[in-house]
């Protein structure tokens, strides 16, 4: 039985939270959350502020995802926790785990449609994993255990925390559990060994076997394992938009992401295939096209460790529940023992390789100087593979998912489940504070980065020196885009104009700002970045005609992909 | 296919409405939905009929068992389930025979007379929501002037 001690609830928080190793909140204070501020001078928490809630829950996301630790961010009622419902509705579709900390109105006062009231519980509940509202101090130290445990474990995801200003306010007598249950979570199942056993004897026995892997690869870390059943069973290796980089991208077995922007070689190489290892991924319709299409002539092997994936998009042939990373590792184990190694080239893998040397030779890219393929391969060459990405959404993103190859594993992460424009950004400032100590960089367009430049107030005086790689092509270009494919060139809405002027923008809030209109000035631009102490943001202006292709029209297959003429 | 759901769900605020937003939001119907708490006052069980495919049926279990606050939840076979609703008729008496006739149509399905006025009986049924509808089908000549129900609760047969 732990001591018990007398304080508020807010205090409560803010020792629970330390108990958890929590180090950083992203947040911004109003009236509803005043006590848990008043709090931050007592301990031993960074307060980080931002000038938007939804960057701060962006934060929290890109820190959670890189640390594999919830970010925290925190909002007062009412505007303060609408505006970070993007952020937590982002965190929810890339299942990353997060603590969202809101104010409320006092208990008395919900439901008389207070000032700043707002139904965050019941907004927010289709795009949280749980939310708790205490509405007594003596419950905080049980909400902030479990809101961390269910944060973090089995499928990670956001968990709310909505909490009334008298609960915060108010004193009690306080237990902080070491155990606890949660009677309906069950979040790891031991995966089904006979199941793993099958997945074996039917990959062994395919002729155009392939793997699959997606962003709960990188989530769980099965990095090793992964490389070894493909290098062991010599099976080429495609990756979801989300699970790109699970696998380096520089491999002689790997092809890249597949779907609507997906690699040429990774989507032909996925529509040849028999028989699929998918692992850790939701087949979502940007990965497969149309499910129809894709599960016609494929076995398929699914590994996740949501049982509610399984079957929901695709029907599989075996199903192995369980964290991903475990059940590979038994798969490994398996292989040890049967002494499987693949040694000679079968006539799939020379396909396979012939295939991407014919796409490495024959994609069609834009024959400027400051063409994206070109931007990011530099990008690539000067970056330390070390080095964290993040991406903001539209064309930029694509193009990085083309052309930026990934080469240690678990260094890319994109808004791909919701697509948030604007994540990019606040994002790459949360995985910085994660990781101080590699360079970080955020793949951006202008559409996108406008719509939370001002995170730049918080790069500046927090010290925390992300770069912004900008393609800027003055126009929501992905947008622009499908008016072109779709709309019969009539663009409506896209134009962005030169406004702002970036360098100018992040010199006005103290950062650095360069543009870089020659491969030589963008050469010296990324060195000058990598060097400085301050923020920088690169302003790459680009063509505005210029398309992300391959691309899979939506509604359509990985076969109809359109290639550049 | 029609299918009985049962969940074993903390007995909680709120939890209703997450069971309800799970459905609306993953775009499933409700065909009838019925709450009570059971003999240990932790707990709640949640009666849900709806209508799906296989996959989908299976999709709905899957998406239920994933909720925190629910502890068990099982697509019940019925034909190993005893499963009834309760339903309250109130119809009309246009003449004298009217009121045995009910009476008589009544006693055939084991419903309960209440409330017998000169222009109005009104009818208690518990039963299948199949036996529901065939009342329901014979008593419309009468008259239906309202009718209530209370969705279906359901348990597994021991053994089953």
């Amino acid at each position: 039985m732990n001591k018990m001690e007398t304080m508020t609830g807010a205090r409560a928080l803010m020792v629970a939270m330390e108990k958890e190793g929590v180090k950083e909140v992203f947040g911004l204070p109003g009236g509803a959350n005043l006590p848990m501020y008043d709090e931050f001078a007592r301990c031993n928490i960074r307060h980080i502020l931002v000038r938007h809630e939804q960057s701060a829950a962006h934060m929290a996301d890109g820190f959670g995802r890189v640390s594999r630790k919830p970010g925290v961010c925190f909002a007062t009622s009412g505007p303060g926790a609408t505006n970070i419902l993007t952020g937590i509705a982002t965190a929810q579709a890339d299942s990353s785990p997060m603590i969202a900390v809101t104010g409320q109105v006092p208990v008395a006062m919900i439901g008389k449609d207070a000032f700043q009231e707002s139904d965050i519980i019941g907004m927010a509940n289709p795009a949280v994993k749980y939310a708790f509202q205490p509405r007594s101090p003596d419950e905080i130290p049980m909400v902030v255990r479990k809101g961390f445990y269910i944060a973090e474990t089995g499928r990670p995801g956001p968990v709310l925390i909505d909490i009334p200003k008298d609960v915060q306010q108010k004193e009690a007598s306080m237990i902080f559990p070491d155990e606890f249950k949660i009677r309906g979570y069950h979040p790891w199942t031991t995966p089904d060994i006979a199941n793993v056993e099958r997945a074996i004897e039917m990959l062994l026995g395919a002729e155009r076997p392939i793997i699959l892997a997606g962003g709960g690869t990188i989530i769980s870390s099965a990095f090793a394992e992964l490389q070894s059943i493909a290098e062991l069973l010599m099976i080429p290796v495609v990756t979801t938009f989300k699970g790109k980089g699970a696998f380096p991208e520089n491999h002689p077995l790997s092809l890249g992401p597949i779907g609507m922007h997906g690699h040429a070689e990774a989507n032909k190489m996925m529509t040849e295939a028999d028989c699929v290892l998918a692992i850790g991924t939701r087949f979502s319709d940007r990965s497969v096209g149309t499910f129809e299409a894709f599960e016609k002539r494929l076995k398929i092997i699914h590994m996740d460790v949501d049982p509610a994936e399984i079957g929901k998009n695709q029907t599989t042939s075996v199903a192995v529940v369980g964290d991903v990373r475990a059940s590979l590792r038994i798969m490994v184990k398996m292989l040890m023992q049967k002494a499987v190694k693949r040694t000679e080239e079968n006539t799939w893998i020379k396909h396979v390789k012939e295939t991407k040397e014919y796409w490495k030779e024959n994609l069609k890219l834009h024959p400027g100087e400051m063409g994206a393929a070109k931007i990011l391969r530099k990008l690539r060459e000067v970056l330390p593979h070390k080095s964290i990405v993040t991406t903001e959404v539209g064309q930029h993103q694509m193009w990085a998912s083309l052309f930026y190859d990934v080469i240690q594993p678990g260094t890319f992460f994109s808004s791909t489940g919701l697509g948030t424009m604007g994540w990019g950004f606040p994002a790459a400032i949360g995985a910085k504070v994660a990781r101080p100590d590699v360079p970080v960089v955020d793949i951006a367009g202008d559409g996108s980065f406008s719509m939370t430049e001002n995170s730049l107030a918080t790069a500046v005086l927090e010290d925390i020196p992300v770069i912004v790689f900008l393609l800027n092509n003055f126009s929501l270009g992905m947008v622009a885009q499908w008016q072109r494919t779709f709309y019969n060139r009539r663009m409506i809405g896209v134009d962005q104009g030169k406004c702002p002027d970036y360098v100018k923008l992040a010199e006005s809030y103290g950062a650095q700002g360069i543009r870089a209109q020659s491969m030589d000035e963008l050469d010296k631009a990324i060195k000058t970045a990598l060097k400085s102490d301050v923020a920088t943001v690169i302003d790459i202006p680009i063509d505005p005609e210029e398309d992300v292709l391959p691309f899979v029209a939506p509604g359509t297959s990985l076969a109809d992909m359109i290639l550049p003429s | 296919m029609w299918a009985i759901l049962t969940l074993l769900v903390e007995n909680k605020p709120g939890i209703l409405f997450k069971v309800t937003h799970l459905f609306r939001s993953r775009n499933f119907n409700i065909d009838s939905i019925s709450v009570g708490v059971t003999d240990n006052p932790e707990y709640s069980r949640m009666t849900i009929t709806t209508y799906g495919d296989e996959k989908q049926v299976e999709q709905i279990v899957k998406q239920l068992d994933k909720m925190i606050d629910t502890i068990e939840v099982k697509h019940l076979d019925e034909h190993k389930t005893v499963y009834r609703e309760l339903s309250i008729f109130k119809i009309k008496l246009s003449n004298a025979n009217d009121s045995m006739e009910v009476n008589k149509l009544a006693n055939a399905y084991g419903g309960k007379i209440h409330d017998v006025r000169k222009d109005s009986i009104m009818v208690e049924l518990t039963a299948t929501p199949d036996q529901i509808r065939a009342f329901e089908e014979l008593a419309k000549p009468f008259g239906i002037i309202e009718v209530a129900r209370t969705g279906v609760a359901a348990l597994q047969r021991s053994g089953a």
